[in-house]
């Protein structure tokens, strides 16, 4: 339908969103008997284009004979207007086919404020968006990414969860509607979900029933004998049979992190509490480095990217990290590289790793401390020094850098003022050490405020309130005026709030994201669209509590919207570790040290993979001195922790 | 060694930004193993030099970009390398070998060449319209200048108008010169000043212009030395 969308592109901003054409894009051959994927991000296209996630999977399903792989993004709200003003549906950017010439709209959800874009998409698409409103013909709706660990407040609109990597199961889902489709659909939408709840990491909403007691959940069950009681995440035992993507995506137009990504590791153990993202993504799977540097050279030649970031949680705890970062600096195909490392520990981050980046161009270098006093750093088990982070600084701005961005979080359990001014007594000694090497030294501080997610220790907290989390904005503000060379960034308490909302909510939050969506409300990660007004109406509407659902505190008999769900972590666990957390005790990473169950490895039957089974040199490595390690920790490293600092 | 790239801005591809253009080229120039000179600094840029801007959306048969090379190659070479590149669209057309003592492509272009086919079949209106603005003695416009509005005559930076059809779509066409010297006139400017306007389909950029008195080359004549051609087929 390129002739239709292209009379449009002159109306609207930034036409290069919907053109496609990019280097690596495929124009795969659709054909009846093939299963057809429209892979798409919910946002913008600068957002979602890079998104590592679904690039991977449009390369394993293009890969197959028997099925297709096509991409689209939402469109902005001026082309949104357009194709609704021309009754032209959501395309895919690749063939520019319409959306019912797939058989699967997938997305990837990463932010659950783009769950009413969601529903916008599927609108588009020319489906109901209400999965029990759809028929055989219509498109299966099926969602992946780090919100689907609770999807129940948008269960009312998918058809599909896929829970954990899915790499596997993107092929196990493609054959069953394969079959599906090539035996007349029979059985209709019933059968084929009903066949994908047999797979293990596939949840099917509509086919579980919630029982409430008033106000409470009391259960999730399954409602047919057959369909499993909890949904087991999948988990790719070994990243090395996975060297996706092959050909990354190079973007004809500006889009963020326009780089070539290289994926080192996947899963982190270091057991931040707030952190859902290193908690559903256990065991540590590294990638070897012989594969890293091989992804790194061919990706540089094939793209023609001057920079690479090698991603993962963490980077730096990567197994000779020094030694990869060193030989792509010597690669002569690789001069001119820069290399970023997007997530960073302090104490992990030495002399040697800034010395090797420098060598290329530098690009900003973001430190993660999380919190402003080794207290609150306790509980939530985030286990850097001071030390560690002043030793970090000095690296880079040693090594030539003059600015650092620091990041934190607020409203974390149990906080105090005086762990919130702490963020800035941190930056401005910060900033003091760059001010050694150049007077243009300055540091950024970027605070957001804390949601407590599913599989976390913190998933009993109640979140602070708007009013609380602006009262600490405020805090912070007045520490601004007295830090020189600081530059203070906060995210928004009202986004925070409705982040929370959907974040632990249930499935009575349905009406209430489809009301939003019916009033207008889309694209609500963008500051211009964001409407918090907009939600508080919908929630009297729908009668939704949001006191109850955001700002109390759960119980440890809690029955949560997600239990019958598992990302292999045991629930006692978790519980332990919220106890923990509130006695100000830490927990040592996992992968260096005994194996204490939390149930990631032991439930999956499977390991970490790492090369080596000591951490990188340097830093405290969460031996911070209160901390009781007993033996665990090698005393080695007790010993080296010392190099850095100062 | 400056080689100065002529190539065309076609297709999809006509809806990404200046700017994406560049830094489609520096990428391609990194693939094609093409070593450009970097600036000196803390944080070094590639030493490429790019023409007039063209507007997002607008084709063009003519697009050059300046690019210094940190080692002499083969013309040929760098034009076949260049064109496995680039994506659809941007079609290298030549490379030449310039002095570099030539005046930069920002300096020395002075007018350019549009074709624009409106969707209208009403020649007869259109030749109207342009008439009465060539017969005009002024062509005042208003536009932003540090954030104030002024008015300009843009009469002078008019300097040929001719109205035709399109035999491929049965619609009239206008093709237009117009001057880039001082404040550039853009083809929206003069198509907006137009009365009255018409609904446009298409705007393409077909020549660049240097005039010297009397003649006009265009940039891939000027200051080259020498020049190569991609082999056809070689993307």
């Amino acid at each position: 339908m390129w002739t239709e969308i292209e009379p449009l592109l002159d109306n609207v901003q930034k036409p290069a969103r919907y053109i496609g054409g990019e280097g690596g894009a495929q124009e795969p051959e659709h054909a009846s008997d093939k299963v057809a994927w429209l892979l798409t991000y919910p946002d913008t296209y600068e957002v979602g284009l890079p998104n590592q996630g679904l690039q991977i999977l449009y390369e394993i399903v293009n890969e197959r004979d028997d099925a297709v792989a096509e991409r689209s993004y939402a469109p902005w709200t001026d082309m949104e207007e357009q194709l609704r003003a021309a009754g032209l549906p959501l395309f895919s950017v690749d063939t520019h086919k319409p959306a019912d010439a797939f058989d699967i709209i997938a997305f990837n959800l990463s932010a659950e404020l783009t769950y009413t874009n969601l529903l916008n998409c599927v609108d588009l698409a020319g489906a109901p968006v209400r999965a029990a409103d759809r028929t055989p013909e219509d498109l299966l709706v099926i969602v992946g990414g780090h919100c689907t660990y609770n999807p129940e407040p948008i269960a009312d609109f998918i058809d599909a969860v896929v829970l954990g990597d899915g790499e596997e199961v993107i092929g196990e889902i493609t054959d069953v509607v394969h079959a599906w489709k090539n035996n007349d659909r029979a059985g209709g939408r019933e059968a084929v979900l009903r066949q994908l709840s047999q797979l293990e990491g596939v949840y099917i909403p509509s086919l579980y029933e919630a029982t409430y007691d008033g106000q409470t959940l009391v259960s999730v069950l399954p409602k047919c004998d057959d369909v499993p009681e909890r949904v087991e995440k999948r988990t790719v035992a070994d990243l090395a049979d996975w060297p996706y993507p092959k050909h990354q995506l190079v973007p004809l137009t500006d889009v963020v992190h326009d780089r070539l990504n290289v994926e080192v590791f996947r899963g982190c153990t270091r057991g931040c509490r707030f952190c859902q993202a290193g908690m559903i993504t256990r065991p540590v799977r590294e990638r070897p480095a012989e594969q890293v540097r091989t992804m790194i050279a061919e990706g540089i030649k094939r793209s023609g990217y001057d920079e690479v970031a090698l991603t993962s949680l963490s980077t730096a705890d990567f197994s000779g990290i020094e030694d990869v970062i060193k030989d792509t600096m010597d690669d002569p195909s690789c001069s001119q590289v820069s290399i970023s490392l997007p997530s960073l520990r302090v104490d992990a981050f030495g002399v040697g790793i800034a010395a090797e980046l420098q060598r290329g161009r530098r690009s900003g270098l973001t430190f993660a401390p999380e919190a402003g006093t080794w207290r609150m750093r306790q509980v939530i088990n985030k286990l850097i020094l001071e030390e560690d982070l002043y030793g970090a600084v000095d690296s880079a701005f040693s090594q030539g850098w003059r600015r650092s961005k620091l990041y934190f979080l607020t409203g974390l359990p149990t906080e105090t003022d005086e762990d919130t001014e702490g963020i800035f007594e941190l930056a401005r000694n910060c900033v003091k050490i760059g001010k050694k090497y150049t007077g243009g030294a300055s540091v950024t501080v970027s605070v957001g405020g804390f949601v407590p997610k599913p599989f976390t220790p913190f998933q009993w907290f109640g979140q602070n309130t708007v009013e609380e989390l602006r009262r600490k904005v405020g805090v912070l503000l007045e520490q601004n005026k007295i830090s020189r060379g600081v530059q203070f960034k906060w995210h928004d308490p009202e986004a925070t709030l409705v982040e929370g909302l959907m974040s632990r909510g249930d499935r009575r939050l349905g009406p209430v994201i489809e009301d939003v969506w019916r009033n207008g409300g889309v694209f609500q990660e963008w500051s211009e669209h964001f409407d918090l007004q907009r939600w508080l109406d919908a929630c009297e509407r729908h009668d939704v509590d949001i006191e109850w659902y955001v700002y109390r505190h759960r119980t440890e008999d809690e029955v949560f919207p997600w239990d019958h769900l598992s990302a292999g972590l045991h629930k006692d666990f978790l519980w332990q570790e919220w106890r923990d957390a509130l006695d100000e005790v830490g927990l040592e990473d996992c992968r260096w040290t005994p194996c204490y169950d939390c149930g990631a490895c032991t439930g999956y039957g499977i390991e970490h993979v790492v090369a080596s089974a000591t951490p990188p040199a340097g830093g405290s490595q969460g031996t911070g001195q209160n901390l009781a390690v007993g033996g665990a920790v090698p005393v080695e490293l007790l010993s080296k922790s010392g190099a850095v600092v100062g | 060694m400056i080689v100065r790239l002529r190539f065309t801005k076609n297709g999809k591809i006509r809806f990404i930004g200046h700017r994406d253009v560049a830094r489609i080229f520096e990428r391609a120039l990194r693939t094609a193993g093409l070593a450009v000179a970097y600036s000196e600094g803390f944080s070094p840029r590639p030493k490429v030099a790019f023409g007039l801007a063209l507007s997002v959306g607008y084709e063009s048969d003519n697009e050059y970009l300046d690019v210094v090379l940190a080692q002499p190659e083969d013309l040929e070479d760098v034009a076949n390398r260049l064109t496995a590149a680039l994506p659809a669209g941007l079609d290298l057309l030549e490379v030449g070998e310039i002095d570099r003592h030539a005046n930069s492509l920002m300096e020395a272009v002075t007018s350019c060449e549009w074709v624009i086919d409106l969707a209208t079949d009403d020649e007869a209106a259109v030749r109207a319209s342009v008439d009465a603005m060539i017969a005009a003695d002024r062509v005042v416009i208003t536009r932003e200048r540090k954030g104030k509005t002024v008015e300009d005559n843009i009469r002078p930076d008019l300097l040929s108008l001719k109205v035709s059809m399109n035999p491929e779509t049965s619609t009239a066409r206008i093709t237009a010169e117009l001057s880039t010297e001082g404040r550039s006139l853009r083809p929206a400017e003069f198509l907006g000043a137009l009365e009255p306007s018409f609904e446009v389909t298409r705007v393409r950029r077909t020549h660049q212009w240097i005039s010297h008195g009397d003649t006009r080359i265009e940039p891939h004549e000027a200051d080259v030395s020498r020049a190569a051609h991609p082999n056809v087929g070689a993307s």
